[in-house]
Formats: C-alpha cells, structure tokens, sequence
C-alpha cells in the first residue's frame, strides 16, 4: 500500500507540485496524467524518495522511508523517464548492475534476469550492447530493469514514450498482469486512452495542481464522451452548406476550416453513420478522414476551459 | 553497507573504463608518448637559466683565511644560497633535491691553492657532490664557484686587489683547484635519468584526466535515469559516491603501474627508492585523483561546460606542479606556493622513489600531503553535492 500524503515541491517560486495526495492499494493502477510540466515526474521523484518534499509525505505499507539504505525501499521499483541504461553496457550486464543494487547475486539473479529479459522480449539480444537497440527495445528494457527485484510497488514515468503499439501492447498486458498479482501501480502519462485502459484511479495535474482526483468512472464521467471526425472536402466551395448538419441528432459541433470539415460529436458509434450518410447525401465528396478520441486535450477543456496548449 | 551492490559498481567502472580504448588509450600511451619526448629532449641537456638562488651547501674543513673568504663571496652571491652543515646531511639534501649542489672545501685547501696559483704544488681538490636533475644549475654553480675562489685566493695574494687582474709573475696562472664531482643519486653508480622525472610528470597528468572522465561519468549519469535508479535503490550515499572513488583509485593505480613499467623496461627508469613507498604513493594519489574526480562532477551541471575548465584547471595544476618543466626553473615565490598544489607533492614524491632512491619514511610525507588534499577535495566535493534530483 502507497499513500501520498499533501505533497508539495517548489523550485524557487515555481510551484511544481501543489498538495497531491492519494492512496494506491494492491491492485491497484493509478494514473498520474498532465501535460508537459505538469509535476508528474516531480511527483514520482518525491515517492521514490530521490526528492524531498517541501511539505506532506510518502508511507510506504504505513510508514515513510527512513534513510538511504531502508530496506523497505525495496518494495518499489522505478521506471525513470530519462532511460537509466548504460549504453557502453550489454542488456544483461545493465540488468546485473541494477538486481545488485538491491543486493542480488549469483543464480537468484541469473534467474531473475532471465524473466526479465523474456518479459521484455530481449532474450535473444542479451548480450548486444545497448547502444545497438532501437529506442522501444531501450525502453523496453528500462522497464525490465525496474522488475529484477521484483517489486510490489511500481512508478511508471512514461514507460511507453516512443514504443511501436506492438511493444505498447505487450507492455500493457504485463502491467495488466502485474496487477492481477495485487502490486500497486503508479502510471504517469500524457495519453488519455492510456489512462482508460490501465487505471483504477486517475489525477489529472496541471501546472502542479491537481484538476481531478478520482475513480476512472467519476472522471469519465467529468468529460463527455467527445470524439471529432474531419474530412478533407473536395470543392467545398462558398457558403455555409454544412450548417444543416449540426441538426443531425448526436452531432454537437460543425466547423468548416479550408477544406477541413471537423464534426464533434457525443458518440461515435452511434453517430458517425448518420454523418456519412448527410455527405452522401448532399453530394458531398471526401478524400480522406480521420477520427480522434477524447484525449486529454478534450479532458482539459472540460476541466480548465483552455486548450493545453494555450495554458 | 552493500558489499554486493559496491563491488558492482566498482566492476561496471573498470569494465566501462577497459572497454573504451580511447579512454585507455589516453590514459596509458599518452604519457609513455609525451614523456619520452620530454625526457628526450631535457636529458641531461642544460636548461635555461634558473630564475631562482641555487641552494648550495658549503662545508669548510679548511677554516684558513682563503676559506672564510671564499665562503662570504659565495654568500654573498645574489645567484646562490649558501647552506651550512656536514657533508653527510649536505648529502642527504642534495638527494632529496632541497640542495642543488654541496661543495667541501678540504683542510690546507688556502695555502695550497695558493701555491698552485702560482705554479707550484699540486691544485687542492674541491669535492662537490650535486643533483643530476639539475644540469643547467651545476655548471652555473661552477663558473660562480671557479670566479670566487680566484678572487679569494687572489685576494690572498695581492692583498685585496682583485682576483687574478695583478701582475703575472712567472709563465701565467694556473687553475688554482681542481674538483672532483659526483652526481647524487639513489646509491654510487646509479645513474640519473631523465626519464624519471618526465614520466612522473606525464603519469600525473594524464591521471588527472582520467579523474575528469569519471567525474564527467557522473554527470552523464545524473543526466540519465541511472541516478535515479541508484538513489532508489536501498544503497547509501557511501556506495554510490565511495564505488566511483575507489575505481577511479584503482584505474590511477593501474595506469601508474604500466606506465612506470613501461618506462623501466624501455628507459630503465627504476623505483631506486622504496617499492612500498612508490606503491603508498601510487594509491594516495589516485584517491586524490578519485575526490578531483568528484569535485569536477558537483562543479558542473552539464559534462560540455564543465570538461573545458575541468581541463584548464587540470593543466594548471599539473604546470605549476612541476610535471611539464621542473619546478625548480620556477621564481622562488611560485616555488614555495606550488606546495599548495597536489601535483606539486605527486611529482616530487614520485622523483624522490625513483631516480632519487629515497626511502618509505620519505615518502610518507608526501602521501600524508596527497591524502590531505584527498580529504580536502572529498570533503568540498560532498558539501557541494545535491542530493536531491527531480
Ligand atoms: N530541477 C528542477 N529545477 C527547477 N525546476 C524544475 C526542476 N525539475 C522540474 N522543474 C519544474 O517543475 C515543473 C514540473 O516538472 P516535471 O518534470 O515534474 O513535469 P512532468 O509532468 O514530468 O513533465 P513531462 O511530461 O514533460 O515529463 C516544471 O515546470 C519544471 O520546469
Ligand atoms: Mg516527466
């Protein structure tokens, strides 16, 4: 069990995170999400222990981490956003520095290893250097090296920054897996979809303020169930033909920029043909289209009114 | 304390170390190339002129008028500085490089030369005993000694008028004394060797860079997840920070090893003193290397700003410590105030084991003061240090 408890870090006068507090059981994912800048990898830093928190505290199992050398600390495993791998180092002798770190040794650790190689599905590229891997193999193993000592409490800063949706996928189903075993998960992210099919609990951060700060269904329910279909119109043409579209039932918002048509609408499977079937129609034609999620942009207009780019 | 958790770090450094060759490459053939071409060309050969008084002990054994009056003109030469004592402590100063040269003046060394001056009986010897590092400085210290003793047994002879402008009487002068020299090194027919000297600088040098290489590791790897992956892990700061100074001692140690060994294989530049004392000297200067190293790595956030003035600092240090021209070329303030500096204390202690042969109690006085160093930059090294990283 992982509680946080009003963590507050300021840099000079940057408020970088503000008051965050939350309770992770076993089992239990929660989702730190935020745009750049956030707080969210401040936040991770303050419970692993690497940053002092200006104010509040961590407890890990109820009880905060007393001293470098806690052997509590074991209990947690970190995955660092900046990839913490030697490069001049093979995959396997990266994983041997990192098992004894936390005092592994000889075939518990030979064993170790492997798992984590096959989890991270490195088994055949063990001995290649690092330097040699693509940026998803790093990752992948940057994750790998977090579980040696296999921990019962995992923070996760962006674990799936730059990975192919195979790599992604595979990565999912172990912390999917991870969780059914009952180890606490901290996730951190900027992908809302992410967030939706990992967390238990999500908070979402800004400028280190926390937006939201509740169960996946309760911040669901904050956003509406928004997506977004462009077109790329042929001849669009003057006027506002595409007014009459917004009276189609389940569309929310039409807007037409050149020969971009964006439609809003609550829900996608229900709606979409229903738009098509307007184009069609009207003798509108279409080069291509595109629909987007509810993202966490869309999450943060709902919560903050502005655009994540704009704040 | 996590003795498995130690020891791996310790092994990922040297395996780091080992496996870039041009880091090795820097660190070993560097020296033995530049030292061999710095001992080429100041073997033996005369330097410059010295900036400094040459420390020179005189031992009277004559006490007779000539004596005392050469003894006042050498003292009061603006180029020498005259040192009392015995021949044997005069010996032991010119061994351990504080006095450049001795010169014992013999008994009925005044009549006899007096005599020879004017052509009869045998010139009187003067026995001078001198340190062979310092060629440029013994011929001066000769030319200086040959005019005072004219002028002191002229003066003798023609009451004060100078020395050897009077009158000749007879088929001209001759040279009133003859000397006999003697190098001072390690022991009688050991020979000195240029060598010594210019790899000891050389060693220390490139030592010193191998110390900004790991400093400038440690940067790197604070910029990287590593850090963070080590701070969350249950190790103390001890293992963290000891681990990278204890391979850093070992690498400076290594290095130490097969440069010297080269130099004695090839140059025949021998540890004439004590092997232990080389050895303590060898590990006290890489740990002093070791808290140099850290002291790089909390001085610089970025390993671009901080290898050019780690650079910098490192080439004055290993200048004003004697390692690129002897020390002794130095003004004299700059002598006395280059103790301050490590380098200073490395290459003198590494003269005074090799070509001077001087023993492990020797040494201990410089090992005390590279450990002082070591302890002064350890200690800045981790009130500097933020622990804290986001
Ligand atoms: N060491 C530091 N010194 C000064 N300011 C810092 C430091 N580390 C972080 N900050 C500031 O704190 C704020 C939060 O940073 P943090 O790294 O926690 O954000 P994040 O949510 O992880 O962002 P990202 O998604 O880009 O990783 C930012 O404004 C950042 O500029
Ligand atoms: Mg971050």
């Amino acid at each position: 069990m992982l509680e946080a408890k009003e963590l507050r870090k300021t840099y000079r006068d940057l408020v970088a995170v503000d008051a965050i507090s939350f309770r992770a059981r076993p089992g239990e994912t929660v989702g730190l999400l935020g745009p750049n800048g956030a707080g969210k990898t401040t936040t991770v830093s303050m419970i692993a222990g690497l940053l002092k928190p200006d104010r509040g505290e961590v407890l890990i199992e109820g009880r905060p981490v007393r001293g470098d050398t806690d052997p509590i600390k074991r209990r947690m495993g970190l995955v660092p956003q900046e990839l913490g791998l030697h490069d001049e180092l093979s995959a396997q002798d990266n994983l041997a520095l990192f098992g004894a770190l936390y005092g592994m040794r000889g075939a518990a650790r030979r064993r170790a290893m492997d798992a984590a190689l096959d989890l991270a599905g490195l088994a055949d590229r063990a001995r290649d250097r690092v330097r040699t891997f693509s940026g998803g193999m790093k990752r992948r193993l940057n994750l790998a090296a977090a579980l040696l000592h296999d921990p019962q409490i995992l923070l996760l800063d962006e674990p799936t920054v730059g990975v192919d949706p195979q790599s992604r996928n595979a990565i999912f189903s172990t912390l999917e897996e991870f969780r059914r075993q009952g180890k606490t998960l901290v996730y951190t992210t900027h992908y809302m979809e992410e967030a939706e099919r990992l967390c238990d609990r999500i908070i979402i951060i800004d400028h280190g303020k926390v937006m939201a700060n509740d169960s996946l269904e309760a911040v669901r329910a904050l956003v509406p169930n928004v997506s977004l279909i462009e077109f790329e119109i042929e001849n669009p043409g003057e006027g506002e033909w595409y007014a009459p579209l917004r009276l189609v039932d389940g569309v929310d918002s039409v807007e037409l920029q050149g020969t971009l048509l964006r439609v809003g609408l609550r829900n996608l499977a229900e709606t979409a043909p229903s738009v098509l079937e307007w184009l069609r129609q009207n003798g509108r034609r279409y080069s291509h289209l595109a629909s987007q999620r509810a993202d966490l942009e869309t999450v943060f207009l709902t919560l903050t009114g502005r655009s994540v780019r704009n704040s | 304390m996590s003795t498995t958790a130690f020891a791996a770090l310790v092994r990922r450094d040297l395996y780091l170390y080992i496996t870039d060759r041009r880091a090795v490459i820097m660190s070993l053939a560097a020296p033995i190339l530049i030292a061999s071409f710095f001992g080429y060309i100041f073997g033996g050969v005369a330097n410059d002129a010295p900036s400094a008084r040459v420390p020179v002990a005189v031992i009277d054994n004559d006490q007779s008028d000539i004596s005392h009056r050469l003894v006042a003109g050498l003292t009061a030469d603006r180029a020498l500085e005259i040192r009392p004592g015995t021949l044997a402590q005069a010996r032991d100063a010119v061994r351990g490089g504080k006095t450049t040269v001795a010169v014992a003046i013999p008994p009925g060394f005044g009549p006899q030369a007096a005599q020879s001056l004017l052509g009869g009986g045998h010139p009187p010897e003067l026995q001078l005993l001198y340190d062979p590092s310092h060629g440029a400085e013994m011929a001066m210290v000769r030319g200086i000694l040959t005019q005072h003793v004219m002028e002191s047994v002229g003066a003798g002879l023609f009451g004060g008028s100078g020395g050897g402008s009077g009158g000749g009487s007879g088929g001209g002068f001759a040279m009133p004394f003859t000397t006999r020299e003697e190098p001072v090194t390690a022991r009688k027919g050991v020979e000195y060797n240029a060598m010594g000297h210019s790899f000891a600088g050389m060693t220390v040098q490139f030592i010193l860079f191998m110390g900004i290489d790991a400093g400038m590791f440690m940067i790197y790897q604070r910029r990287s997840g590593i850090w963070k992956r080590l701070r969350a892990a249950p190790i103390s700061r001890f293992v963290m920070i000891g681990s990278r100074a204890a391979s850093s001692a070992l690498i400076a140690v290594f290095i130490m090893f097969v440069v010297f060994g080269f130099a004695r294989i090839v140059f025949h530049v021998r540890v004439e003193g004590s092997l232990a004392g080389f050895v303590a000297i060898a590990v006290a200067f890489g740990l002093m290397t070791a808290a140099f190293g850290l002291l790089i790595a909390v001085s610089g956030k970025t390993p671009e700003a901080t290898r050019g003035l780690a650079i910098l600092a490192t080439l004055l240090l290993v200048m004003l410590g004697g390692a690129w021209v002897p020390a002794f070329i130095f003004p004299q303030w700059l002598q006395k105030a280059s103790f301050a500096i490590p380098t200073r204390w490395a290459v003198d202690a590494l003269d005074g084991v090799t070509w001077r042969g001087l023993g492990f109690a020797w040494a201990l006085g410089p090992v005390a003061a590279l450990l002082g160093f070591t302890v002064l930059f350890g200690a800045l090294a981790l009130w500097l240090f933020r622990w804290d990283e986001a």
